[in-house]
């Protein structure tokens, strides 16, 4: 997306935003919501722990079908585009990584069945290490990753 | 409660419906120092983000603090019609929440 697009689009969807303010309330029930939020894993500061914490296994499978977009320079690193998508069929997880994060798990993505395994986000990176990005097919932890050199850190300011 | 926006763009191409979303949020890892006072700012970040389209979820984000500040998300499911509802909600890890929605174009 070119910063040109992106421009349009934010200014196309403040109207959508004012919306979503109006309706933001009550949604949620206060407690319980967030049963599915794994503490030991986003509190993990190894990456093994991690996946652990996940799906009780940190055994994966290098994957050359699954591909990671992310700069291979990122001069801010409060801002790292990063896109991932597979051609791995029965995908129900991807989870990206920053490898040498104080708590290297960023997000683990949930799909339904109606998804198309594509997600793409912005992270922040402490310092120059790879992207790793771990999917769940067919019940089998797959990965792949991606270096990522990274001039300004984004942790810490 | 800081003003909560989620800005929303869907877009349906061959059976296949692209969504774009931002969100306003702060994103604190709780690891950032505030430089005056050398305290720790303490984390406040989206826990989890929920897309729904027709009340049928698509995705579900689990998120911790080193996602970027004003997150931004794409995602892509199958199905959708132009008019179509997409919603999107999150909550974060100080029990705040927010929701938006859109319809496909």
């Amino acid at each position: 997306m070119t910063d040109m697009k992106r421009r349009l689009f934010l200014k196309g969807s403040v109207a959508v935003g004012a919306v979503g303010a109006g309706l933001a309330s009550g949604l949620f029930t206060p407690r319980a919501v967030l049963a599915d939020w794994s503490e030991s894993a986003f509190h993990a500061t190894k990456i093994p722990a991690a996946l652990n914490g996940l799906f009780g296994t940190d055994t994966t499978e290098v994957s050359d079908a699954i591909q990671i977009k992310a700069p291979d320079i990122a001069e801010n690193g409060a801002v790292v585009p990063v896109t991932v998508k597979t051609d791995l069929e029965d995908v129900s997880h991807i989870v990206i990584i920053a490898a040498a994060n104080a708590t290297p798990l960023v997000a683990d993505f949930e799909l339904s069945e109606l998804s198309v395994p594509f997600v793409a986000t912005r992270i922040k990176m402490g310092k120059t290490a790879d992207v790793v990005a771990v999917v769940k097919a067919g019940g089998k932890l797959y990965s792949a990753r991606k270096a990522v050199k990274v001039t300004i850190g984004g942790c810490g300011g | 409660m800081a003003k909560s926006k989620i800005r929303i763009r869907a877009k349906v191409k061959g059976g296949v419906t692209t969504v774009r979303s931002l969100m306003t949020h702060p994103m604190e890892t709780g690891l950032r120092k505030d430089k005056k006072t050398g305290k720790k700012i303490p984390a406040h970040f989206i826990q989890e983000v929920k897309a729904t389209w027709n009340g049928r979820t698509v995705l579900t984000a689990y998120w911790g603090g080193a996602v970027s500040k004003d997150p931004y998300l794409s995602f892509k499911f199958k199905g959708g019609a132009k008019g179509d509802t997409v919603t999107i909600a999150w909550k974060d890890n100080l029990g705040q929440s927010a929701s938006g929605q859109t319809k496909i174009r």
